[in-house]
């Protein structure tokens, strides 16, 4: 079945994702979290002591379940490609700044989508620096900017990040005392693991068919008019808002939102940064997993940039902290600094004048 | 006919090149050559949006959208 046939198919599509998040949220994964990709990239990154920040460490199976649907379903559909090639380090460093800009705003875009349709008004101020963000990615790429063409390359090549990241997932299964797992905070929330997988690989398997990307949706809007990208959010927002309203989970408000900070200019600028660099690299944080686990070796190194940024965030001390009853929350000093770099080297990525 | 090489090119690249060709050279018959499904079908989407024909053929492993008035 063609899901991207047209506007109502594309809806629907991203009504049965909402669906999944909404099912994930239910039965254990955070409030307010539900899935999103930057937390449990996050996560996972922690399960594999690449960080030691306690309470954020779990191996998430939604990420082995979307990097394995999306691998599944692109070679049952013939939609496998194994490429590579298009300046591998810029998309590194692009996904690195995702992660840092993700983790200052508490959330990637899917999640802000997510926070939106929780009455989280932070994720409203995050959402017009997500905009400008995109905004400001469009500028560059209309004054020419480009990561080049990639190549096809030898088949396995393009099953590497799938198959050895299913590996890991086995291997957290099988031998659960080689990894951490957090015993308090949102690292020990989630849904069964099984529910967790299987939402991961159905999440995987339509985002693929329908290519969801959060960047995207806006981007075409302001680009070429193109509303398809657009519905499919529209829909994910509006069953979670629907499923949040009938959990009681809805709580209209800048302060009392769960795992979030309300200091305006960092939401502000954290979602400026994922939208600027998500749109240079070619697709958010979720749209990078779907690429990588359909054979794309660029958007698979994107993945390792923002894994290994993860962790950087926090072992560097530059992720948020949540606003709770004693404190305010928001970012650290170190993680200001950071995000300010990290804008400015989008910059330089994005409006490095060109060779004639 | 005008040849526009998009293979292997990040989205919404080949998009854009489209437009560019259909501005530039909307009189000529336009091929658009892309190397992934998801781009052929953009090209191909955008086309049909600017009232044009759009055709795709796939070679090898890679996708020819021919796009006519």
């Amino acid at each position: 079945m063609d899901l991207a046939k047209n506007k109502t198919t594309l809806l629907i599509s991203g009504a049965i994702l909402g669906l999944i998040a909404v099912i994930l949220a239910a039965t254990g994964n955070p409030g307010n979290m539900a899935f999103c990709i930057a937390c449990f990239i996050r996560d996972s990154a922690g399960a594999v002591k690449l960080h030691t920040t306690a309470t954020v460490q779990y191996f998430r199976p939604e990420i082995a379940g979307m990097l394995l649907g999306a691998f599944l379903i692109a070679v049952v559909t013939r939609e496998y490609r194994s490429t590579a090639g298009s300046s591998p380090m810029t998309r590194f460093i692009l996904g690195f700044i995702m992660m840092v800009g993700a983790l200052v705003f508490l959330g990637c875009p899917l999640r802000m989508i997510i926070r939106m349709a929780a009455g989280d008004l932070n994720a409203y101020v995050g959402l017009v620096g997500f905009v400008a963000g995109i905004g400001t990615g469009i500028v560059a790429l209309k004054r020419g900017f480009s990561l080049g063409r990639s190549h096809e390359t030898t088949a396995a090549a393009g099953a590497v990040l799938p198959v050895a990241w299913t590996f890991l997932f086995i291997l957290s299964l099988a031998v659960p005392a080689l990894f951490a797992l957090s015993e308090s905070g949102p690292g020990s929330m989630h849904a069964p693991m099984i529910l967790s997988l299987a939402g991961g690989i159905i999440f995987g398997i339509v985002a693929q068919r329908i290519r969801m990307c959060t960047i995207g949706g806006i981007r075409d809007l302001i680009l070429t008019k193109n509303t398809d990208l657009f519905a499919i959010l529209a829909g994910f927002f509006v069953i979670m808002l629907i499923g949040n309203l009938a959990l009681g989970k809805f709580t209209l408000g800048f302060s009392g939102q769960p795992i979030a900070h309300a200091q305006h200019i960092w939401n502000f600028l954290g979602l400026y940064a994922v939208g600027f660099a998500g749109v240079l690299a070619g697709g958010c944080p979720l749209r990078q997993i779907i690429l990588a686990g359909q054979g794309s070796s660029d958007a698979a190194v994107t993945f390792v940039g923002m894994f290994v940024g993860a962790a950087f965030c926090h072992n560097f001390g530059l992720a948020s902290a949540a606003a709770s009853a004693e404190a305010a929350g928001g970012p650290s000093m170190a993680g200001k600094v950071a995000l300010i770099i990290a804008i400015a080297v989008t910059f330089v990525i994005g409006f490095m004048p060109k060779k004639k | 006919m005008y040849e526009v090489d998009a293979r292997g090119l990040s989205c919404p690249e080949p998009v854009m090149m489209t437009a560019e060709a259909i501005k530039n050279h909307g009189d000529d018959t336009i091929k658009v050559l892309v190397s992934e499904p998801h781009c052929y079908k953009n090209v191909e989407k955008y086309a049909q949006s600017q009232g044009r024909k759009a055709e795709v053929h796939e070679v090898g492993s890679e996708f020819e959208v021919i796009i006519t008035k």
